[in-house]
């Protein structure tokens, strides 16, 4: 009796955990398709660095530990961080890359400095730092659970209402210009949709982790079909998948990290769509050249 | 619902230093019109000679250094004008400048009398066609369709109408077999003619192209110049950004020479010049008739 | 006590020095993120030569991680070529991937081994100097100066024996190639590098800050001059003077000495970055001011000289309707005419305004550069 009862319990844990970890791969995936279009993969890496500080000083200003507050910070230490990344990229000779590295790492400095100040007050302790490095989704509560769904679901409403636009946008801004989109304030609204999937996605796998969860699930969708609806939509899903098998899996032996076991799921299935992904796969790909050539042969011996 | 110009409210991060970094123009140029209408003398022009496209004293610069110096540019409606001129001489600034995509540090551009940002539903734009990625997921339908989102406005999503308007388009240029290919799948003229029938659904009066003959094979080349052409029949007015020197007489009827400033424009006869051609590609022009 | 200072001072000046030469190549050639990506992908390296050695310092742990470093490289490689996925997306697969391999082996493995992932994300100068050299009982200095500074010299001598090639390959790899010089066997050697060195520098500084060492002082010298001998050798001196600070910083506020360094890095460039003459952001808006005026003249003069002599001329020029085709603000255009009419360019003719000789100059220059 006693160990049915440590059972339900544990289930139960483990599906909010599931749950959890779904709702952020689904955001994730879903909003990291336009970052991997885009070719700003990286720019999740960054904006996830980029966040300590804004969670320190959130903790220093406010001294709580509310999640809310945190990922307030958090958000606002990662816009900082981008538009940092733009201005360097277009005041200076600087090139993204650079500017992208130069953003993560010192940011992230700042963010241990912060840190450590933290620590030295007595106010904090080790495992706050551990949690933003690699997540905790294994501790994720009902009410985080909860917050993660309303934020990420406005998140992925305001990407559906805004379709049409984000994807002319991202396709070809200057004829979005031409026809009288307002670019700017479109990037400026896509970056922070980007930035809500990184802060809650924080949570659960870390911010060293956080941009395999942007880039994978869309690199796996992208493989399996030619259209952007279908993309965001297998993406969001993927991004769903690893989430709940990481979970599940690193649930069944003892001392299996989550966060990084959800980011090998995701490696997983992207291994698996660029290897056998219809059209585009490797493996049809390697079909495909030889039938070619089997027919070229036919044909050039027919004579 | 419409866009609105938008892109001059919000501080952004680009603004500091960019193009327009040396814009002293007045923000607000209605009344100006207003007068310039009431007094048709100001800018020299009789009120019947109406202009397609009207560009006056536009200087662009991006950061310290001038592209553009000064450009007037008068383009009568329904004419088939090209743009030609050096590598670097400002013929994709000026086309952006037409479009209100960079901000002028002087000048003016109107389009039927009115500037761009009233006019937007009547002007087509095709881009180059290296600015975009081709491997973006989509099909050749769907970036036809784009075409219409401008009329769209907002949010609403296009529809059946739509839909027909993009197949109509496609079969104008020659591609209503491939509509719904993966747009990766394309040779260099067919994602061209994607991008003109793109334009084409956008229904407009002005057609402004950047280099739609690039890069593109001779049956497309062929192709372009007939669709063109019966644009103009139709009393559309086309300006097109040109590099093929030995083309501009038998496909156009009107040519701007540029260099930074304007050399000359004018219909071809009169522009397209040996003395006008040396003094835009100064002594490296070999082979001209 | 000074002892202690002077070790981890000559520890971080020497690990700022041995980042910042590679670091210079990698900005120009556009791959500052393969330093990202490598100095995460060596941690399964590090684990998996850590069971085998049981040492931290051991010189195969180090050769075992920058093997791990390259294989990283090859990896980003073969993912593009399959032409499934940009260069950008491939490293944002390849290393997240590898780092997860090793937190997962150190915490399923090594959970009461001394390998703590604080150390290796973070690192931890203020005990790099406890471990020691020691050879017949006599001490030597702290262990990880020596291997940083090994390093280094490893650095210095592939840079200046290499000085050629490297500029060559990254400037036009193409002619490089052309020219019988292997840009795939340069490529490797520096990634190498950056693999031995981001090794190297992980017991120091951690595998997120090497980044900031690799990226920072090489950008911040990028900034100040056009010669790339200057910018390595400014980008050794950066790197140490930002070791430095960061260093004394750490200290007075008792705050990670890693995370210090990081943040002056940012700090030094943004001052740089700011006020270097020419190209910071100060003098840029400085010269915009001056130059504001003069440009509006030109500009003026060059409408004027368009259309001298022609039909038009008398409307175009008439001063009452400038503002009006140039579209600018009627205010600035009179301060426009005066600053013209003061500095000779133009001169009132009535209500015209009519070129000087002086201005038609000015305008034909402008138009012939």
């Amino acid at each position: 009796m006693e160990n049915l009862s440590i059972l339900t319990h544990f289930d139960y844990t483990l599906m909010i955990v599931a749950v959890g970890a779904a709702l952020l791969g689904t955001v994730s995936g879903a909003l990291g398709s336009y970052a991997v279009l885009r070719r700003q993969s990286l720019l999740g890496d960054a904006i996830s660095h980029a966040a300590l500080p804004g969670i320190a000083i959130a903790f220093l200003l406010t001294g709580s530990k509310t999640p809310l507050i945190l990922v307030l910070g958090a958000a606002i230490a990662g816009w900082l961080g981008t538009l940092l990344i733009m201005s360097i990229v277009r005041l200076t000779r600087i090139k993204y890359d650079s500017a992208l590295a130069i953003v993560l790492s010192t940011f992230f400095g700042f963010g241990l400095v912060l840190h450590t100040l933290i620590q030295r007050t007595g106010n904090a302790n080790q495992a706050g730092l551990d949690t933003f490095l690699f997540g905790q989704a294994a501790t994720l509560l009902e009410r985080d659970v909860l917050t993660i769904g309303i934020l990420g679901g406005i998140a992925l409403v305001v990407m559906l209402i805004f379709w049409k636009e984000l994807k002319l946008l991202v396709f070809d801004e200057g004829f979005a210009a031409s026809i009288g989109f307002p670019t700017r304030t479109l990037d400026i609204l896509l970056t922070s949709l980007l930035v809500v999937a990184i802060v809650l996605g924080l949570q659960a796998v870390g911010a060293v982790l956080m941009s395999a969860m942007l880039v994978a699930p869309a690199v796996a969708a992208r493989q399996w079909t030619d259209r952007l609806r279908l993309m965001v939509f297998l993406a969001a899903c993927f991004g769903a998948l690893a989430g709940v098998s990481g979970t599940i899996i690193s649930s069944t032996a003892s001392r299996i990290p989550t966060g990084p076991t959800i980011v090998l799921c995701a490696t997983v299935v992207v291994g698996l769509s660029i290897a056998f992904a219809p059209n585009r796969g490797l493996i049809w790909d390697r079909i495909r050249q030889q039938r070619n050539r089997r027919n070229l042969k036919m044909e050039t011996s027919r004579y | 619902m419409s866009y609105g110009t938008g892109n001059e409210w919000f501080p952004y991060y680009e603004q500091a230093f960019s193009e327009g970094s040396f814009s002293y123009r007045t923000g607000n140029e209605l009344p100006y019109y207003e007068q310039v209408f009431s007094d048709s003398g100001v800018l020299g022009m009789q009120a019947s000679e109406q202009k397609a496209i009207q560009v006056t004293d536009l200087t662009v610069a991006y950061q310290d250094k001038p592209v553009l110096w000064d450009i007037d540019l008068d383009v009568p409606p329904g004419v088939l004008l090209s743009i030609v001129g050096p590598n670097g001489a400002g013929k994709t600034t000026l086309i952006k400048a037409i479009l209100g995509l960079v901000r002028p540090a002087a000048g003016n551009v109107l389009i039927y009398d009115k500037p761009y940002e009233a006019q937007r539903q009547i002007i087509g734009y095709v881009p180059q066609r290296g600015s975009v990625d081709w491997d973006f997921p989509t099909n050749v339908l769907d970036v036809v369709m784009m075409g219409c989102y401008g009329a769209l406005g907002w949010i609403r999503r296009p529809g059946k109408k739509e839909r027909e308007l993009a197949m109509q388009a496609l079969e104008k240029v020659g591609m209503e077999a491939y509509a719904t290919r993966q747009i990766s799948q394309l040779s260099g003229g067919q994602q061209q003619r994607v991008f003109l029938a793109r334009a084409l659904v956008q229904d407009a009066t002005v057609y402004l192209m950047d280099e739609p003959f690039q890069g593109v094979d001779a049956t497309t080349e062929r192709a372009i110049v007939t669709l063109l052409q019966e644009l103009r029949a139709d009393g559309k007015t086309v300006v097109v950004v040109h590099h093929d020197l030995q083309t501009v007489t038998d496909y156009f009827d009107w040519v701007m020479l540029l260099n930074i400033r304007r050399i000359a424009s004018g219909p071809v006869d009169e522009a397209f010049t040996s003395d006008n051609l040396r003094e835009t590609y100064g002594g490296r022009l070999a082979f001209m008739k | 006590m000074l002892q202690g200072h002077l070790d981890i001072l000559s520890i971080a000046i020497v690990t700022a020095a041995a980042c910042a030469l590679p670091g210079v190549f990698l900005v120009l050639r556009r791959m500052t993120l393969m330093s990202d990506a490598i100095s995460h992908a060596i941690l399964p390296g590090i684990v998996i030569a850590f069971f085998l050695t049981g040492n931290l310092s051991s010189p195969l742990l180090i050769l075992a991680a920058a093997g791990t470093g390259v294989l990283t490289v090859v990896f980003v490689e073969l993912l593009q070529r399959t032409k499934l996925v940009k260069e950008d997306a491939a490293i944002g697969l390849t290393f997240p991937a590898l780092f997860s391999i090793g937190v997962i082996l150190i915490s399923r493995f090594a959970g009461n081994v001394h390998l703590d992932m604080d150390v290796v994300l973070l690192g931890e100068l203020a005990y790099a100097p406890l471990n020691r050299l020691k050879i017949f009982g006599s001490d030597l200095g702290p262990v990880p100066l020596y291997v940083m500074g090994t390093i280094l010299v490893l650095n210095l001598i592939f840079v200046v024996v290499f000085y050629k090639e490297l500029k060559l390959v990254t400037f036009d790899a193409s002619l490089a190639a052309a020219l019988g010089f292997s840009p795939t066997l340069i490529h490797y050697g520096l990634m190498t590098l950056v693999s031995v060195t981001t090794v190297g520098a992980f017991d120091a500084v951690g595998s997120i800050l090497v980044v900031a060492l690799i990226a920072g002082p090489p950008a911040t010298a990028y900034l100040m001059t056009d010669r790339l001998s200057r910018m390595i050798i400014l980008s050794a001196i950066i790197g140490c003077v930002n070791a430095v600070s960061g260093y004394w910083i750490a200290f007075l506020f008792d705050v990670s000495i890693a995370g210090a360094i990081a943040t002056m890095t940012l700090i030094i460039f943004v001052l740089v970055f700011l006020v270097v003459p020419n190209r910071g952001l100060i003098a840029i808006a400085r010269r915009h001011a001056r130059q504001k005026w003069e440009f509006a003249q030109t500009m003026l003069v060059i409408h004027l000289f368009n259309h001298e002599g022609l039909p038009e001329a008398e409307t175009e020029s008439a001063i009452a309707d400038l503002h009006e085709h140039l579209s600018w603000d009627p205010g600035f255009t009179n301060q426009v005419v005066k600053y013209a009419l003061s500095n000779r360019c133009v001169s009132r003719k009535e209500t015209q305004l009519i070129l000087t000789a002086h201005g038609r100059t000015i305008a034909q220059q402008a138009l012939v550069q």
